[in-house]
């Protein structure tokens, strides 16, 4: 026997003994399988942060009892959309359902091939369940496929902390406070009285960027896109007029100049650094955990400065990959439907896209204990029917989180002038669009 | 007698030669290709998970590659973009500014440890496995820590620099700033670890070498000098090639410290290269530019690792 012949049996057998831990593997993979020949399905869910589907998958499976449904969930959104990705195009790994965040939604309906058209499978019959504007956005095009059945909306507003607003003499109760600025230029006017009162907190709101996301929001229309998705984002007279404002914040000293997201930020919440946030209905939940038990009761919720908007929402889709669409199509409807997005509210906070869920009054009824016994039902449930839904475009999450914001948190820093920030952030909107 | 009977079996051994049984014949082989057979598994494991990425990421590298969608070749089209883009350049000059502000303090300070441990102290081996510590912590702990104590508002730092009658540093606005930051975390980490290497390396040393020194009159510093350092070279040279590596693919830290977004800052003032690759690839959506930066990463490194070895041969020659 030659001695590269040794080698290559050599070689044959290390490569066979690999062959072998992958084979090991793939027989785990083949479980669903043989699930499958006994009827049972087992369905996994991906969604990121707290969709609030706990006690609604406990529900499903009591009254599904051949289906196990796995709920996984990625912290961050930022972590969870890479991930999702590199699934569909391997073409294995993702959930069969998986929840889409506007953002998200908008670049993959550019590759809707990758997730099942649930009108193949009946999803025409709960239209009427959905904000108009909510059903039409889950679809590719106005012809296209439908991707996604809606799950919450963003309506917004604001919150703040009584005890603060006492400090400086200012009203605390929630409708006397709504009354204080129905526009920005009087939430200003409000927060410079609020920093005149020199009450220790850093500033009035926390930074100029969750303002900027609040009036983008209310600008209805298009924001950084048009309908044809061009990017607009210099011309459009809607974005220049929040950014405008967002900096005539920073120049009259009302932002405590905190990065949203940031160790500052979430010990800001503990620490009372600043008096108000934006609200969208998803918030709640992260005020409450950041601020603390020792906090309870401080907080209220108030009507956001110029109106009603939309920040924020999802959908629920199923990846082509799965191999149970039919059940996986069942279990989204399930738990998009009236009841589901009422038993999520309840849950985690994100407010329904159902009409019926809206005007349920289990819902209407619901208040927030950690928020002073505020009426969150009532609250957000009265903006979400009027909301204006915006033209987002493919990139917007992108231009919005790593153009426009890190643009105005360099000029709250000090670092740029506001002249100058502009013109870096349509530099990097730019980049982001290609 | 004894010489014919050597003859006699070499050449029975000769004759055997000609129909070797087979157990000698696997015995043969066993002792020429079983060596081969242990290390196989690295090899094939390096191929699969080593080799083949690499060779596939320069393959993607000539693409303009999106992840669900169109590859099209664009052949070395990326690699002349890379080199035209100012945020690169901005990630390269983080890179190498954190790079030098957390390596050179370090190793001076590993050597000086090094030094103190290599004494007769009490408790030396508690001390010993004390440097390592750091070293153990899982980074992103570390990241969270430090990301506390450099926070504007509510770190322990700007407590400590405000009592002192100092202004409060925004420790992520300025470059500077967020480089030292960095750079500590970094130090923090990874000085006990060359620590080690560098005891180990003096434990090594032949001890006539100090006496015969110190006879001669030579101070404690002369001989840490003209004894101690010259016979560290290889392992200095070792401890430099492996913070090079490391100092370059800076990832963690930086990430963590910026609140776990790629940008490194408002403005990019502590996006490092690695950073970059990320936010490109994985944010952007951009795996052939991706790809590109990181082909181009791989050989900076070798010509840093390769220019380093020349400085430190020739500094302690």
């Amino acid at each position: 026997m030659s001695q590269t012949k040794r080698f290559l049996v050599v070689t044959v057998a290390a490569v066979t003994a690999m062959g072998m831990v992958g084979a090991c593997s793939k027989n785990t993979d083949a479980k669903p399988v043989a699930d499958g020949q006994t009827g049972q399905v087992n369905l996994v869910v991906d969604t990121f942060g707290d969709f609030g589907y706990k006690a609604l998958v406990e529900q499903y499976q009591q009254s599904h009892p051949n289906v196990k449904v796995e709920l996984r969930s990625v912290q961050k959104l930022d972590d969870y959309k890479p991930k999702l990705t590199q699934y569909l195009a391997a073409g294995t790994g993702a959930g069969d359902v998986v929840a889409l965040e506007e953002g998200i939604l908008n670049e993959f309906k550019t590759q809707p091939q990758n997730f099942v058209n649930l009108l193949d499978h009946g999803a025409a019959d709960q239209q009427g369940n959905f904000l108009p504007w909510k059903w039409e956005l889950g679809k590719a095009g106005a012809d296209g496929p439908l991707i996604g059945l809606g799950t919450d909306v963003g309506g917004l507003a604001v919150c703040y902390r009584k005890d603060l607003f006492a400090k400086a003499k200012l009203p605390t109760d929630r409708d006397a406070v709504s009354k204080l600025w129905p526009t920005w230029d009087e939430f200003i006017v409000t927060g410079k009285k609020f920093t005149a009162a020199n009450t220790g907190a850093k500033g009035f709101v926390d930074s100029v960027t969750t303002s900027f996301s609040a009036m983008l929001s209310q600008a209805g229309e298009t924001n950084f896109y048009d309908r044809d998705n061009k990017l607009i984002a210099e011309s459009n007279p809607a974005v220049r007029q929040a950014w405008d404002t967002s900096m005539k914040m920073v120049s009259e000293g009302v932002s405590a100049k905190i990065a949203t997201w940031s160790k500052d930020w979430e010990a800001g919440f503990k620490n009372g650094s600043f008096a108000t946030t934006m609200c969208p209905s998803w918030m709640l939940g992260i005020i409450k955990t950041n601020s603390g038990a020792a906090n309870a009761g401080k907080w209220d919720v108030a009507a956001v400065p110029g109106g009603g908007g939309n920040w924020g929402g999802s959908w629920l889709a199923v990846p082509t990959q799965s191999k149970h669409p039919k059940e996986a199509y069942e279990l989204a409807k399930f738990l998009t439907g009236p009841d589901g997005q009422v038993g999520a509210f309840k849950e985690a906070g994100p407010l329904p896209s159902s009409p019926k869920a809206l005007d349920d009054p289990a819902f209407l009824a619901l208040t927030n204990d950690y928020f002073s016994q505020a009426p969150v039902g009532q609250i957000f449930g009265a903006g979400a029917k009027t909301l204006k839904p915006v033209v987002l475009g493919p990139k917007h999450q992108a231009i919005k989180e790593r153009a426009f914001e890190p643009a105005m948190q360099a000029v709250e820093q000090g670092k740029l002038t506001s002249d100058k920030a502009w013109q870096q952030a349509l530099k990097s909107a730019a980049k982001e669009a290609k | 007698m004894t010489s014919s009977s050597v003859i006699r079996s070499s050449a029975a051994a000769r004759a055997a030669g000609d129909r070797v049984p087979w157990r000698s014949r696997l015995t043969r082989a066993d002792v020429k290709f079983a060596p081969y057979f242990f290390i196989a598994p690295f090899f094939v494991l390096f191929a699969i998970f080593g080799a083949f990425p690499l060779v596939y990421t320069g393959w993607v590298s000539l693409h303009d590659w999106h992840l669900i969608g169109e590859h099209t070749f664009v052949g070395f089209a990326n690699y002349t973009a890379l080199f035209a883009d100012p945020d690169f350049w901005n990630a390269l000059k983080n890179t190498v500014g954190i790079f030098l502000l957390a390596t050179v303090p370090q190793l001076l300070m590993a050597l000086a440890v090094a030094n103190l441990l290599n004494r007769k102290i009490r408790a030396r081996t508690f001390f010993r496995m004390g440097v390592l510590i750091p070293n153990v912590t899982s980074v992103a702990a570390v990241g969270i820590v430090f990301g506390q104590l450099f926070a504007r508002d509510v770190g322990l730092v700007n407590y400590l620099i405000t009592t002192f009658g100092l202004d409060a540093v925004d420790w992520q606005a300025n470059t500077w700033s967020s480089w030292i930051a960095i750079a500590v975390m970094v130090d923090w980490r990874w000085t006990g670890y060359n620590t080690l290497i560098l005891l180990g390396a003096m434990q090594a040393i032949p001890k006539d070498l100090y006496e015969s020194a110190s006879l001669d009159g030579a101070a404690p510093w002369q001989q840490f000098w003209r004894i101690t350092v010259p016979l560290l070279r290889p392992t200095l040279v070792f401890t430099v090639i492996i913070s090079t590596i490391g100092g370059l693919q800076l990832f963690t830290e930086p990430v963590i410290f910026g609140n776990g977004k790629m940008l490194g800052g408002t403005l990019g003032q502590f996006q490092t290269v690695t950073m970059y690759m990320y936010e490109t690839a994985f944010q952007r959506f951009q795996y052939g530019y991706g790809a590109a930066i990181a082909w181009s990463l791989f050989g900076l490194i070798v010509v840093f690792s390769l220019v380093n070895l020349l400085l430190i041969r020739r500094a302690a020659r």
